[in-house]
């Protein structure tokens, strides 16, 4: 479904990303993990080309991101996102939300947005919201919503970035709830996320990056396995985040 | 002070045909709101597009913006205003230059000068403003944007300028006062607007304190009315659930 083959990409001199390849099949789950400044985020949104790259290729459901004859708005509207701070659109209702790129992106009708908006929004358990604006929701189920107005594009991959690291503790769980359920039901999902018991629960690889390169690319229970096999970087760091 | 106040003033006549000095003020200040409205549409909308060339990811478009706001900006209204008026129509094709200066009555011709001029002087105002409300908006907005396969005309019209223009009412308040203010600069071309009107009564009748009270009164009355047409708009488009507007 996404296959990454060598990227590079640098920022003027600064190089973010080292020929970093990997592979997500259909229906897997494939969580990113790796210090701060590592370079996750630049790798994810270089699968959506919301960042150019300089070398390498990936290729998105046989969309290649790096010809420039891709269409690429057609490539994103294929390709749901969930960032850090969810990046609701403030000044519209949770419905307008859910439904605007629906309508002005795919050319549905505003009847057959709405209706499968409001779908979405019930299964993510926010159907009483509909008329609300996001200033109105908490930080959780603007979330919840965002993940909802991704799925409303029916993408091929989900990517997250980060989806729980700007909420409260207390809400970090009904997110994860419905990422949980999204990947039981088989969707392909790539997620930046350093919540270890979503990734030990639903993961099926996992990656470690540290310094712009992918430094451990295995199965979760390889991972999560025999940490004394892993690299010293992902043992330093992995210390570090399951103390808690 | 030994002046005679008389207020009875405003109600006698002028002594040109049926006319009392009323009605020159009325004439005046109808002027004045038909510079200042044509002038804000044309200031409202080339400041909106100017503003958004100046935010776009193309070097050589926003430089254009820039340049203009440069320009536009720092030259004096005044000058401005003389080089519409007086320099542009030697500088049209032959046909629109006889059109301009001989078949227009001069106080179209007056009108349409100065119109122009402030609009396109209120519009690198406007870009401003404009440039500022969208780049107070999180980068993040127009990734989420992107990331859902919208197009950059797109983004900017369903994304990143209903968002803008609400942050920037209340400096755009300020711009529209603005340019009924500035709009008695006609009156040094010889447009018969409300402060030309209300010299030209001051010296017909010799009651000047009258004559520049009113006219206070009516530029005072003026700029409260459009701050709470204002207002009304801000409270109305505020969004739910964000920081209210207007000390609410
Ligand atoms: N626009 C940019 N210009 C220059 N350098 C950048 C830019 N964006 C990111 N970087 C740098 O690239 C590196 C990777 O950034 P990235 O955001 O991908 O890291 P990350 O692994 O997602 O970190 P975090 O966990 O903090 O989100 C960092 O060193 C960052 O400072
Ligand atoms: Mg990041």
């Amino acid at each position: 479904m996404i296959s990454i083959d060598n990227v590079n990409k640098w920022y003027a001199d600064f190089q973010v990303l080292t020929n970093c390849s990997t592979e997500v099949k259909k229906g897997e789950v494939v969580v990113v993990c790796g210090p701060s400044g590592s370079g996750k985020s630049t790798l994810i949104k270089c699968v959506n080309a919301l960042e150019p790259f300089q070398q390498g290729d990936i290729v998105v459901d046989g969309t290649s991101v790096a010809d420039s004859k891709t269409n690429l708005p057609k490539l994103r509207s294929r390709v749901g996102m969930v960032f850090q701070h969810f990046e609701l659109f403030p000044h519209l209702s949770i419905t307008e939300n859910l439904t605007i790129a629906q309508i002005k992106v795919l050319g549905r009708s505003k009847a057959e947005a709405t209706e499968k908006g409001l779908k979405l929004l019930e299964r993510v358990g926010l159907q009483d919201h509909a008329h609300k604006h996001p200033g109105q929701l908490s930080g959780g189920q603007q979330q919840r919503v965002a993940i909802a107005r991704a799925l409303a594009m029916d993408p091929v991959v989900m990517l997250f970035d980060e989806p729980t690291s700007a909420l409260d503790p207390e809400m970090v769980n009904e997110v994860l709830d419905v990422m949980v359920q999204l990947a039981n039901e088989g969707m392909t999902m790539m997620c930046v996320t350093h919540e270890m018991g979503f990734a030990r629960k639903v993961a099926d690889r996992v990656i470690f990056m540290d310094a712009g390169q992918i430094v451990e690319d295995c199965p979760k229970e390889e991972f999560f396995g025999d940490v004394s096999a892993r690299s010293e970087r992902a043992q330093q760091f992995l210390a570090k985040i399951l103390q808690h | 002070m030994n002046y005679n106040w008389d207020w009875g003033i405003f109600f006698k006549s002028t002594g040109i045909g049926s006319e009392i000095y009323l009605d020159w003020f009325v004439t005046g200040l109808g002027w004045t709101i038909a510079i200042a409205l044509v002038g804000w549409v044309i200031a409202l909308l080339l400041g909106s597009l100017l503003g958004v060339m100046r935010t776009v990811p193309n070097r050589w478009i926003a430089g254009i913006a820039t340049t203009y706001v440069e320009i536009f900006r720092n030259v004096p209204l005044l000058v401005q205003l003389f080089l519409w008026y007086f320099l542009v129509p030697d500088l049209l094709p032959e046909p629109l230059e006889m059109w301009f200066k001989q078949d227009l009555n001069p106080a179209t011709s007056a009108y349409l000068s100065v119109v122009v001029c402030l609009g396109l002087f209120t519009a690198a105002r406007v870009c401003e403003q404009v440039r500022t409300g969208i780049q107070a908006l999180p980068q993040g907005q127009t990734a989420a944007a992107y990331a859902m396969g919208f197009r950059l005309p797109q983004i900017y019209s369903n994304v990143l300028l209903p968002q803008a223009y609400r942050i920037i009412i209340p400096p755009l308040t300020s711009e529209f006062l603005n340019i009924f203010k500035n709009s008695s600069v006609a009156s040094l071309i010889g447009l018969m607007e409300l402060l030309a009107q209300t010299k030209q009564t001051a010296e017909f009748s010799a009651n000047l304190f009258e004559a520049f009270t009113l006219a206070t009164l009516i530029y005072f009355t003026l700029n409260m009315g459009l701050m709470l047409l204002m207002r009304m708009i801000e409270h109305r488009v505020a969004v739910p659930g964000l920081i209210a507007v207007g000390g609410k």
